[in-house]
């Protein structure tokens, strides 16, 4: 009697197993079905529109025809200019953090702001942007503007990448190099940048992926729909990849006709996104070995 | 030097903080101190009108011919005749006016001198000297009206309605309705990859997730614009696409990352022995994952919702692309709608620098500021309490 | 008829082995104590006897390990029903995140029995066969994890108790306690001889002399000397077991 009892309620409990396991399976590759559909749908429309032409020429025809090089240009530019802006800061004030300010209030505040930072939409970056660079200091519609706008907003991310390099350096490596009479900085130069390199260039690809698709601060502090020619200072606007498959997809007057530059749009920014992925990951790899091996 | 230069860096860092929070806040609150009429525009009435003052939804009332006597504002029974510039040419010729509007200012003073029931609206440059008329006192843009008014028009001519409910709800509806499809979806998927599937699908899963996490929300936008869009007018039969639901659609998705990534960790924090412990009593893998691990990381689970809702509130250009921006109050997701950010992207540009509809959005920010900054305290409160709590 | 066997049993993870043709029987209502330096398959060798090591991915058994005379590694055996005629105590107390109360009710609960009476029953009697019912009866309500260390693991014990088995596999279960603690776990070992058959691993030598009729000593996977507690700590037949003992490695 005992026995069958037992063997109802394993066998209920088995069930109920199966038919939970069974839900969650179906539910976890649907979202991966999603993701491989949103990739492979943009992949293949947009494949047969890329090609030499689309990524050197300038647009022709209202954007219904050419390319879109002065969009890939001005992304360059942005990239390269917030990264000039927030890589340097980002990496010193996380040395900073990590190395010199000891557990106390003003950790607490810097840690503090630093979340707050990472949790502010991108919309309030573009207003804050366009109030202090564009107006305020009267930098105007520039590169200049829209590079200290996303510089601002990958701050965090240098930040936070940074500190953690850092913390996964070993303190033992710190306390051997001032056990043979090193300054704290000669240890960190000496010692711990270069053990951490590495996984601060990873956060370095990481935070340029993230601001080479970054739409919504650009569009107040440098964006223009169309320039005829590429900007010659940082005091110019600039055409974005993002921003330009944004326009020409809702507010062009040829969305139709444009639609196949806007599938080729889509898939240089997913591809930017996919090589600055595989390339920490591969970088990553790399070093992690290299530190085994010596 | 090296000390300073590093401190710097820490100080720049914290600063911006609070210079945003500046900027944001010294815009948006003088929005306060702003009447709803364009600057250096002036509404006047007949002088023997005893109205003194008209709110802004008063004055739209009037101008939308909703109100037409004075006695609907506690004056006298005259009918309400509309006035604005350009119909000064049904008054005076061309040479009456003079060449230059050199007579202009007096013909006006005239004509609200002669209709008692006129209100009109002009530049107050051509307010004459000796005016025979009154000048109505209108409020500056209250709380109230801010908060409470129910319209979302900061063009209107001849006055401004700035009420953010519509795009408060507007967030709201379309935020939940993300955070309605994806916490479920998201949840399951944590759980399939932390304690279901083996090592090897994991393996392929997180990377895939992760990659997800990163494609710029604009490519988000428009696969819902070319993809979710069409599908969803199709389905519910709708006149366009573009509704609360595209949004929370294309929202969703891209809250999973977050929900998945942050659960996931929380769950494969659950102590090992914790889970053989209620292995060897006899509990199913199963029961040991509704019963124990759940139980354990759902503090990192709320969490991660939480972080979720806060991504969608925050997005901007995928909600812009796909949700039609209708400012007005929702009563269905199969409706246009508009969010708090996506009304800032799509007005700033035309908002000409320090005026009433500028400030507006800078108040339109600071709203979402509020809102990401009570979001992200929460989150910190209650991952510190998992922290402090349970050992 | 033993109440546990084991038979040539080989365990492997990969390709490295962990268990070499391991051979014990254990007697009903007897305390026995696995004894070796860590890494020597002591720890694997008990989770055996409840399967626990199928959680671990890619490991395979050969030989014989019975409880009660039936394979537990045969085709068809329920291992929820046969984690339930084995009781665990482990490393450190891990009590639920949840009540003292809901704490020992877990096992019944996961095993489908409802009855709230029943239930209330078990949880007390179980408590009380740990000693711990005057400790914590006014506050049964309360988190698991208010109580001290010594007293979660007497929960623990507790917990594993209520679902009545009657076998207590105990994994190193003092190792994260103070003395006084350790004093009480071992003297409750000593009580809860009477009706269940214990098999405890410790690296306390002193441990397995004070509680354990019988004494095994596992060495590198292998089982060197298997024998009365007395006879293997003062008389040891193989020297390796001499020398670990005396402390000579280890």
């Amino acid at each position: 009697m005992e026995t069958t009892n037992e063997n109802r309620i394993s066998k209920s409990k088995d069930r109920h197993q199966k038919a939970a396991f069974f839900v969650f399976a179906v539910l976890g590759y649907f979202i991966v079905t999603i993701l491989i559909a949103i990739l492979s749908f943009i992949v293949i429309k947009g494949a047969s529109v890329i090609s030499w032409d689309f990524i050197t020429k300038m647009p022709e025809e209202g954007m219904t025809k050419g390319g879109i090089y002065p969009a890939i240009i001005g992304t360059l530019y942005l990239v390269a200019g917030s990264m000039l802006f927030a890589f340097p800061i980002g990496v010193l004030a996380a040395i900073y953090m990590n190395e010199y300010v000891s557990d106390g209030v003003a950790k607490k505040f810097i840690r503090l702001m630093t979340n707050n930072l990472s949790g502010i939409p991108s919309i309030v970056f573009g207003l804050f942007g366009m109030a202090l660079f564009v107006n305020k200091l009267g930098f105007g519609d520039s590169i200049l503007a829209g590079s200290l706008t996303l510089g601002l907003l990958a701050l965090p991310v240098v930040i936070r990448t940074t500190e953690e390099a850092l913390k996964a350096v070993n303190d033992t490596f710190r306390h051997a190099s001032y056990g043979l009479g090193a300054t704290k900085w000669q240890t960190i130069r000496r010692v711990v940048l270069p053990m951490a390199f590495p996984n601060i260039i990873t956060g370095l690809i990481l935070s340029i992926g993230r601001v080479s698709g970054e739409t919504a601060p650009i569009l107040f502090t440098v964006a223009a729909y169309f320039l005829p020619k590429l900007p010659t200072s940082i005091f110019d606007q600039a055409m974005a990849l993002p921003y330009h498959l944004y326009v020409i997809s809702t507010s062009g007057t040829n969305i139709e006709e444009s639609r196949p530059i806007a599938y080729g749009t889509a898939l240089i920014l997913i591809i930017i996104v996919l090589v600055c992925n595989l390339l920490a990951n591969a970088l990553r790899k790399y070093f992690n070995n290299k530190v085994k091996m010596s | 030097m090296i000390v300073g230069l590093l401190m710097l860096s820490s100080t720049i860092t914290s600063l911006t903080v609070v210079l945003i929070v500046f900027f944001l806040f010294k815009e948006g609150v003088a929005v306060f101190e702003k009447k709803p009429v364009e600057d250096g525009y002036t509404i006047v009435i007949n002088k023997n009108n005893k109205v003194r003052k008209l709110t802004s939804e008063e004055i739209k009332n009037i101008y939308d011919q909703k109100t037409t006597f004075w006695s609907q504002l506690g004056a006298k029974h005259d009918s309400i005749i509309l006035f604005r510039v350009e119909d000064i040419a049904n008054f005076y010729t061309e040479d009456q006016i003079g060449a230059n509007f050199e007579n202009l200012p007096s013909c006006l003073s005239s004509i609200v001198d002669s209709i008692p029931g006129i209100i009109a609206f002009f530049p107050e440059k051509y307010l004459a000297k000796n005016f025979k008329g009154k000048q109505l006192d209108i409020d500056k843009v209250s709380l109230k009206e801010f908060f409470g008014g129910e319209e979302w028009y900061p063009t209107a001519q001849p006055s401004a309605q700035l009420g953010v409910k519509p795009l408060i709800l507007g967030t709201l509806w379309v935020s939940f309705g993300a955070i309605l499809l994806a916490l479920p979806l998201g949840l399951a998927a944590a759980i399939y990859m932390s304690e279901i599937a083996d090592e090897r699908i994991r393996r392929i899963m997180k990377p895939l997730i992760e990659l997800l996490a990163g494609i710029p929300s604009v490519v988000y936008g428009f696969f819902g614009l070319v993809i979710i869009v069409p599908i969803i007018q199709k389905i519910f039969n709708l006149p366009v696409g573009e509704t609360g639901l595209a949004g929370s659609i294309v929202l969703g998705i891209m809250a999973l990352p977050t929900i998945i990534t942050i659960s996931e960790d929380a769950m494969r924090n659950t102590p090992r022995e914790m889970k053989e412990a209620s292995l060897a009593l006899g509990a199913s893998k199963w029961q040991t994952i509704y019963k124990i691990v759940i139980p354990y990381s759902i503090s990192g689970i709320s969490a991660a919702a939480i972080l979720g809702i806060g991504r969608a509130v925050g997005e901007t250009m995928a909600v812009l692309m796909v949700t039609g921006n209708a400012a007005v109050i929702p009563h269905s997701i199969l409706e246009p709608m508009r969010t708090i950010p996506a009304t800032i992207a799509a007005e700033l540009g035309e908002a000409p620098s320090g005026g009433l509809h500028y400030k507006a959005l800078f108040a339109l920010g600071c709203i979402l500021f509020v809102i990401t900054l009570v979001i992200n305290l929460t989150v910190e409160f209650v991952s510190s309490r998992r922290k402090g709590g349970n050992h | 008829m033993y109440k546990l066997e084991s038979k040539h049993v080989d365990f492997f993870y990969g390709a490295s082995q962990a268990l070499k043709d391991i051979n014990i029987s254990i007697e009903e209502n007897t305390v026995t104590a696995l004894i070796g330096p860590s890494g020597c398959g002591k720890s694997t060798y008990l989770r055996l006897f409840n399967r626990m090591n199928d959680l671990i991915s890619n490991t395979t058994i050969k030989g014989e390990v019975l409880i009660d005379g039936l394979d537990v590694y045969a085709k068809g055996v329920n291992v929820d029903s046969l984690r339930k005629k084995t009781g665990m105590v482990f490393q450190k107390p891990n009590p639920f995140p949840k009540t003292i109360f809901e704490n020992v009710a877990y096992g019944l609960r996961v095993n489908g029995i409802t009855d709230e009476k029943l239930i209330q029953e078990r949880v007390e009697s179980s408590i009380k066969k740990v000693v711990l019912w005057d400790e914590v009866k006014d506050k049964l309500k309360k988190s698991a994890f208010e109580l001290s260390g010594g007293q979660q693991q007497r929960l623990c014990i507790a917990r594993a108790l209520a679902i009545q088995p009657s076998v207590i596999l105990m994994d190193e279960p003092t190792s994260a306690l103070d003395p006084i603690s350790t004093a009480k776990i071992e003297e409750l070992v000593y009580e809860l001889k009477s009706k269940y058959t214990i098999v405890i691993v410790t690296h306390n030598m002193q441990q397995a002399a004070r509680v354990s009729d019988k004494t095994a000593f596992f060495y590198l996977g292998e089982l060197i000397e298997f024998n009365i507690t007395r006879e293997l700590f003062t008389n040891p037949m193989v020297e390796r077991t001499q020398n670990y003992i005396t402390g000579r490695f280890g």
